[in-house]
């Protein structure tokens, strides 16, 4: 099983991003599960939300305490959250940042990446929505999901126009941060 | 089974589990975290995809008592709701099982106020526990989808007749993406006939519904509401069974065992932390430990004489509460399963745990730490019912 924990602030689409992953891994033929950490959502607030993955159905319920890999969508929650906190040392922890993982002091062994995914959806969607994005550069640092079933997800989710600039994005994300698997 | 499975929240899967099963009035209040299920629903009868009447209503008081109107008028019905909405509906909740109404109501559970709180505990249903209606708690999503046709055919049966809450636990399971197969219409027909109640309201043939009686009669109402428990006790696993051939899924009908047989140390839950527990179970297993699962998944009708039956060879028995009797110090699952063992020989210990008290997560450290709190019986160290996750720093 992997599990992934998404740190993001309220408005930022954490957890539809968990649900995009979700539906795209099993797509994938995976089993998944996505759920936000029940926080009282508020426009600004930190905001966490989980994903499983697994080849056979999943049953466990509790938070993720020990990810496989962290997501983080706003690169300010690094000082008022531990997003580092449990993470497995083999794992990595993509954070939306112009900076290098270099300027990234985290208690941590696992490995740090970074992307500048407000930028490209600037570019790219003409809104500073990121959470498709970081759902592609998932795909493309871990191997894990196919970018074809996450443009399919948000396809499904977003259809017309929004959703073929967010596919776009979403295969730009995903070329970059394959690049540095 | 893969193939026709999608990933969607379980509010959604559960909403379109209703709306399958054809309703014909559907009125509730919205409330956290019961609100994306009867935004579903709304959006469904908007759409023209159900033929139903949707009543917007001021509170969940007003929401049970236009059911209780339009199931006497011979409707089937539904609502949900969760926590002080629940609670709000107290007094109705005892007219519809007195009247003997088949309304099917989905409990989101969560917990009571003050302090506010909304997150996940079974205080909310557990405190309703002697309104006179049925009450199933589901495991996961699809369970809790497909217990909204098996609730309809088990309250609307003739010999039975009581309103039916299916429980999931809120936000664990009403706001959880995973793979799911939404309810198949023409299986839905199959397994669920028309509803024709016997005695409806009609203005052309008048009668009355729960309207008076003393002391000569009103204890054999009473005596009647139970008697009919009594049947839905033997007709649960009789439609999970009927349930089973048409849609090809089980989740247990009053009860079900997991690695139970041979278990020393066998726990017993209800709700979504029954999962948790299992692979909790998955792990104790491959190191030698003789430890099961009783998942209740009734808890109205209580399945006495199967829980008897299935905690025989228990040598030791952990119940876990998402709830708590104020002033006893005990969840009402223990309290009922050692009323239940009481007249019987299998004497064994019983330790109650309360714990996931206001949305507080369970992880499986925590099972662990509770299978070896009862492994300490054995040496005599023995705890009648404490909060298990209590913090020390704020105790």
């Amino acid at each position: 099983m992997k599990e992934i924990r998404i740190h993001g602030r309220g408005g930022q689409g954490s957890v539809t991003a968990a649900e995009l992953l979700a539906v795209a891994a099993f797509e994938d033929g995976k089993y998944s599960q996505a759920f936000p950490a029940f926080g009282v959502e508020r426009r600004g607030a930190p905001v966490t939300a989980f994903v499983r993955l697994n080849d056979k159905p999943i049953r466990l319920r509790s938070q993720i305490y020990e990810p496989d890999y962290v997501i983080v969508q706003d690169a300010t929650l690094v000082d008022v959250v531990n997003v580092a906190a449990g993470a497995k040392p083999d794992g990595f922890i993509l954070i939306n940042t112009e900076k290098s993982p270099e300027s990234f002091i985290l208690n941590t062994k696992a490995q740090i990446k970074t992307l500048d995914a407000t930028k490209l959806a600037m570019d790219i969607i003409g809104k500073p929505i990121v959470n498709t994005i970081l759902a592609g550069a998932f795909a493309g640092v871990s191997g894990l999901i196919r970018p074809e079933s996450i443009k399919n997800a948000v396809m499904e989710r977003f259809p017309g126009k929004v959703g073929e600039k967010n596919a776009a994005a979403i295969q730009a994300a995903y070329d970059l941060m394959e690049a540095q698997r | 089974m893969r193939k026709s499975m999608v990933v969607v929240e379980g509010s959604y899967a559960v909403a379109h589990a209703v709306k399958v099963c054809k309703p014909n009035v559907i009125s509730a209040y919205p409330i956290t975290p019961q609100t994306h299920i009867v935004e579903d629903l709304a959006q469904f009868a908007a759409d023209g995809e159900m033929n139903c009447e949707y009543m917007n209503v001021e509170s969940e008081f007003s929401a049970i008592s236009a059911l209780i109107g339009a199931s006497a008028a011979g409707a089937r019905t539904y609502s949900s709701t969760t926590s002080q909405g629940l609670a709000l509906m107290h007094e109705a909740l005892f007219n519809a099982s007195g009247m003997r109404l088949p309304i099917v109501m989905t409990v989101v559970n969560r917990a009571l106020s003050a302090p506010i709180n909304i997150w996940n505990d079974q205080q909310d249903s557990i405190s309703q526990r002697d309104t006179g209606w049925i009450q199933l708690y589901a495991e996961d999503v699809q369970e809790a989808a497909d217990m909204t046709p098996q609730l309809y055919k088990l309250a609307e049966n003739e010999d039975i007749l009581l309103p039916a809450m299916s429980c999931m636990d809120g936000f664990i399971l009403s706001h959880v993406y995973e793979p799911v197969i939404l309810l198949e219409q023409s299986l839905t027909d199959e397994f669920l006939p028309a509803y024709n109640p016997e005695f409806v309201l009609d203005p052309k043939n008048p009668m009355s519904f729960g309207a008076f009686a003393d002391p000569s009669t009103y204890t054999e109402f009473r005596y009647k509401q139970e008697k009919a428990m009594g049947v839905a006790l033997g007709k649960i696993e009789e439609i999970a069974n009927e349930f089973k051939d048409i849609y090809g899924r089980y989740y247990g009908g009053l009860i079900d065992g997991y690695v139970l047989d041979d278990a020393e140390i066998v726990i017993m839950a209800m709700g979504s932390v029954i999962g948790t527990i299992k692979d909790t179970i998955d792990v104790l297993r491959s190191e030698g430990e003789s430890v099961g699962l009783l998942k209740v998944r009734s808890f109205r009708p209580f399945p006495r004489d199967a829980i008897r039956a299935a905690l025989k060879n228990a040598k030791v028995v952990i119940t876990l509460d998402k709830n708590i009797s104020i002033g006893k110090n005990e969840g009402a699952l223990c309290t009922e399963v050692k009323a239940c063992l009481y007249n019987t020989d299998t004497r064994v210990p019983v330790i109650g745990f309360m714990l996931g008290h206001g949305g507080r997560d369970i992880p499986i450290s925590m099972i662990k730490k509770l299978i070896n709190k009862a492994k300490l019986v054995e040496k005599g160290i023995f705890v009648e019912s404490e909060y298990a996750d209590l913090r020390e720093d704020l105790a």
